[in-house]
This record gives structure tokens, C-alpha cells and sequence, in this order.
């Protein structure tokens, strides 16, 4: 347990002083400017907007310069600057349907229908260290098809050879509200949508390592990359004022759905079955990663033994944010000083009783030493 | 609206410069705030939220009655003042010349810059080959 202590004042001021300064560096190379992480940086910026769960790319490149670099803790900055904000509502869902499409590629689908573009990626580079360029060639370009890109889940969908999300409307065509965890503590079994916000805002390396996990046989799931798409959407949302859904602009989300297989039941003959990962901007690792875990964390729904650590919703979902987890281990180097005395004062009692019994019976294996000190 | 959301305020300002702007007052200054945004389970069912954007709203009214109102991406107050008075200026007897000196300019611009995109992608378009192909 943390205890409150005083004094300090002046070696923390000191500290933060220091910290400015180690954080400009070497006053005769130039300053980073936040238009050049913006700018250059744009994936360091992609994972903070989207673990940050603020999209704000300004704000984004602004927390990564004040944090020297750790994304960890330029999230937290994020978070924390989010909490100072009013909401005035939420968008209607957006449509990756209707994607102005950067990047598109399918694992499963070698002609897939509105074509595979690869777009800007480090897929099929030799990652070789190379001189920076500072002033590439201009890309090429060739005609744009105007066919329409159709999600690939939708054609499996026509043949019924995969699961649909499809989810008939109320009777009066409004839809529930999804679950929020920024506005309600998350309890256990969470429901799908809450899942998904859930991993939406988690740490990218605890994710891909659970999505790692499944595919190394802890809960297998068998995934294809049915399709990944980059691009930007448009974002409505209900004005009161207005008296209809007013446009308010165009976010970068990186989709991903996974296709994965499902033995069928009693019930249900065989068929492929979803994962599906959405994040903002061009994090593509985590989309992926996002979508093996939420198909790992229905394992309940479709009735599948859960076993192994990325089945567990409680141990995934208790332990994603990088924010909570960093705070809790962390904390640790917090002055514990009244903790510790207390613990040293139950170890030396401890070592007492030890020796006085194994003076008396002569020997020292008579002690209980299960019992732990912080007991 | 779809175009000036997606334009900068320097943009509009600028094509706004052309037309003599009406007498009008701020109803709600530019005001910063958050969004919830959603997405749909699977790209097409139950939505979820995936996480927040910050928004500035702001609200305008003409001399003549008419109240323009804007809630736009970001942390600019110009940018959703200006909006809001677009929209405005919409709905009086302004509308054709909004269109004409500003909403068509900026949809050519802007429209001009996905093409752009558009064609970049493009040039990334890949045929994969399998090795033993399956089909003639």
C-alpha cells in the first residue's frame, strides 16, 4: 500500500527541471517540431491516437514529444488530457463499406473482387538498414478502378459458408446503445461490443502476443486474414440543433476480419466463423492482433472448451490497458516505506520463532515456511 | 457540409473572402468536446465503441433569422465558426452563392486531392499468381 509523504519539493522540482532538459537533448541539433512527428512519425502517432482512445493527431504528436519518445506514456498523457473534455455525444456508426480505401489485401481471396492494392507498407521490404532519403521520388500512378470493394465477409456470406453479424433491427428500427467501459466499470461476462472497445484501446504488444499464443496452439483458432483494410470513413453524428445527422468529418481506421474455422454443432453444420479488429489510423499489426483475440474470446458463444489464456475474457480483458497496468506496476516505486517497516518487523519476528523451535527440537524443518511475509 | 468539414479554415476563409458576408451574431461560441465513435461488430452489426475524437461545435446566426450550426473534427474554433456560418448562409436566399464561390471550389480541391490518392493506390494494385493455378 502507498502512504501519503511530504517534503521533496525541491529535489522534484529539480527532477522535472532535469528532465526538460535531458528531454531537448543537444541544444546544437535542432529541435523536433510536432508537425514532424505528425508528419514522419505517423505510426508512433497511429498506436498513441488509438491506445490513447483519442483520435487527435495534434495532440497525439504533442504527448509523444513531451513523453521523449514513450509511447506508453504519451497514451497516458492522452488519457488524461481526455478526461478534461466535456462529450457531446457519439457518432452513428461509421461504414467500412464505404471506405475511401488506402491499402486492401485478402490472405483468403487471391481475385478478390475491387482488387488488392498493397498501399503504403513495409510488407515485401527487405528490412535492410538503409540512408534516409530526405527527398523520395513522387509515386507513381495509374487509372483508378471505380468497381466497388465489397467486404470479403460478405461474399462468403451469399453462399452461407460463413457466420454474419447481420442483427435484425428492433421493431422500431432504433438500435441499444452499445456498452460503454469509460462510463460503467466492466463486470464479468462482457458482452461482445464491450469486448471490442475493450481491445480497441489495448496495448498492442499484449494483444499480439496473445494473438501469438493462439496460433502456437494455447486455444487454436485457425485464422486466415480474410481482409484488411487502411483507409479514411466519414464520421456523422445526430444534431440536436440541426434535427438530423450532421456530417463532422474523415478519420483513418485500419479494419481487419479474420476467418476463422468452426467444427459446427448439433445444431449448426460447419462453417467459417469472424474475428473482427477496428482501430484508428494505420496500426495493422494490432487490427490483426485485435481480431485472433475477439474470435479467442467467444469461445463461450460458440461453445468451445476455454482453456487457454486468450479464451479467458476476464484474464484478457482485466490486463489489455497498458495505462492501468503501467500504473499498477509502476506505483510500486512509490515510497512503500510504513508497508515495508511493517514487513520487516513480521520477518525479523518470524526468524525469531524460527530459531527459538529450532532450538528446542534441534532441528529446522519444523517451521511452517509457507507462511508468506506479507501475509 | 460534407466538403467544408473536410476543407481547412484558411480554405474557407479565403473563398468566403469573395462573398460580402451578412451582419450575424455567435449563438454558441467554438466550444471543444469529445465524440464517442462507433463501429459495428464485423463491419456490419451491433455497434461498438471503438474510442474518441475531439470535436469543436459552434453555432451562428445571421441578422435575418437564419441559425447555422457546425460540429466538426478537431480542435479548430475558426474552422467551426466558419462552418457554422456557411451553413447559415445556406439556408437563407445565400445559398446559391455560398455554393457557387465556396462549396464548389473546395469539392473540386478537395476532390482533386482523392483522385490523387486514388491513383497512387492504384499503382499499388498487385495480381498475386499461385504457382500450380487452379483455373486456365
Amino acid at each position: 500500500m502507498y502512504v501519503a509523504v511530504k517534503g521533496g519539493e525541491r529535489a522534484i522540482e529539480n527532477a522535472h527541471r532535469l528532465l526538460a532538459h535531458e528531454r531537448r537533448g543537444d541544444r546544437s541539433v535542432p529541435e523536433v517540431t510536432t508537425d514532424q512527428i505528425a508528419e514522419q512519425l505517423t505510426l508512433a502517432v497511429d498506436r498513441v491516437m488509438t491506445e490513447g482512445s483519442l483520435y487527435d493527431r495534434e495532440l497525439a504528436a504533442l504527448a509523444i514529444k513531451q513523453a521523449r519518445g514513450d509511447l506508453i506514456e504519451a497514451i497516458f498523457l492522452l488519457r488524461a488530457f481526455r478526461a478534461t473534455l466535456p462529450r457531446f455525444g457519439s457518432t452513428r456508426p461509421l461504414d467500412t463499406g464505404a471506405m475511401r480505401i488506402r491499402r486492401r489485401i485478402s490472405a483468403a481471396f487471391k481475385d478478390l473482387p475491387g482488387g488488392q492494392v498493397l498501399g503504403p507498407t513495409f510488407d515485401y521490404t527487405h528490412r535492410l538498414l538503409e540512408p534516409p532519403v530526405s527527398d523520395p521520388p513522387m509515386p507513381a500512378t495509374a487509372p483508378a478502378p471505380s468497381e466497388p470493394t465489397p467486404r470479403v465477409s460478405d461474399l462468403l456470406a451469399a453462399d452461407g459458408l460463413i457466420e454474419t453479424t447481420a442483427f435484425p433491427a428492433s421493431p422500431d428500427g432504433a438500435e441499444q446503445p452499445p456498452g460503454d467501459l469509460t462510463r460503467e466499470a466492466l463486470s464479468f461476462p462482457a458482452d461482445r461490443d464491450l469486448r471490442l472497445q475493450n481491445l480497441a484501446r489495448g496495448d498492442e504488444g499484449f494483444l499480439l502476443a496473445l494473438a501469438y499464443s493462439t496460433q502456437r496452439g494455447f486455444g487454436r483458432t485457425h485464422p486466415f486474414a480474410g481482409e484488411i483494410r487502411l483507409g479514411d470513413v466519414a464520421l456523422e453524428m445526430w444534431s440536436e440543433d440541426a434535427g438530423f445527422a450532421l456530417p463532422i468529418g474523415r478519420v483513418t481506421v485500419t479494419e481487419c476480419q479474420s476467418i476463422n474455422q468452426f467444427k459446427g454443432s448439433a445444431t449448426e453444420p460447419p462453417r467459417f466463423t469472424r474475428g473482427y479488429g477496428l482501430v484508428f489510423g494505420h496500426c495493422e499489426r494490432k487490427a490483426m492482433s485485435m481480431s485472433l483475440v475477439d474470435r479467442s474470446l467467444r469461445a463461450r458463444e460458440l461453445d468451445e472448451e476455454v482453456k487457454a489464456p486468450a479464451q479467458d475474457e476476464e484474464f484478457v480483458l482485466s490486463h489489455s490497458d497498458n495505462v492501468q497496468a503501467t500504473g499498477f506496476v509502476e506505483h510500486l516505486k512509490l515510497p512503500h516505506y510504513v508497508d515495508f517497516q511493517a514487513e520487516l518487523g513480521l520477518v525479523r519476528r518470524m526468524r525469531e520463532e524460527h530459531a527459538r523451535r529450532a532450538a528446542s527440537s534441534g532441528t529446522a524443518n519444523v517451521v511452517d515456511d509457507t507462511r508468506e511475509a506479507a501475509e | 457540409m460534407t466538403v467544408l468539414v473536410d476543407a481547412s479554415a484558411p480554405d474557407i476563409a479565403a473563398r468566403l473572402g469573395a462573398l460580402s458576408v451578412p451582419p450575424h451574431e455567435t449563438v454558441r461560441p467554438p466550444e471543444v468536446g469529445l465524440v464517442m465513435v462507433q463501429g459495428r461488430i464485423g463491419g456490419d452489426g451491433a455497434p461498438f465503441n471503438v474510442g474518441e475524437a475531439t470535436v469543436t461545435r459552434a453555432a451562428v446566426r445571421l441578422a435575418s433569422g437564419e441559425m447555422g450550426v457546425s460540429c466538426v473534427l478537431g480542435r479548430d474554433p475558426e474552422k467551426a465558426r466558419l462552418v457554422a456560418l456557411c451553413d447559415a448562409m445556406m439556408q437563407a436566399d445565400l445559398a446559391p452563392a455560398v455554393e457557387q464561390e465556396v462549396v464548389a471550389p473546395l469539392r473540386a480541391n478537395l476532390l482533386e486531392a482523392q483522385m490523387l490518392c486514388e491513383s497512387r493506390t492504384a499503382a499499388t494494385r498487385v495480381d498475386f499468381f499461385t504457382l500450380v493455378r487452379g483455373e486456365d
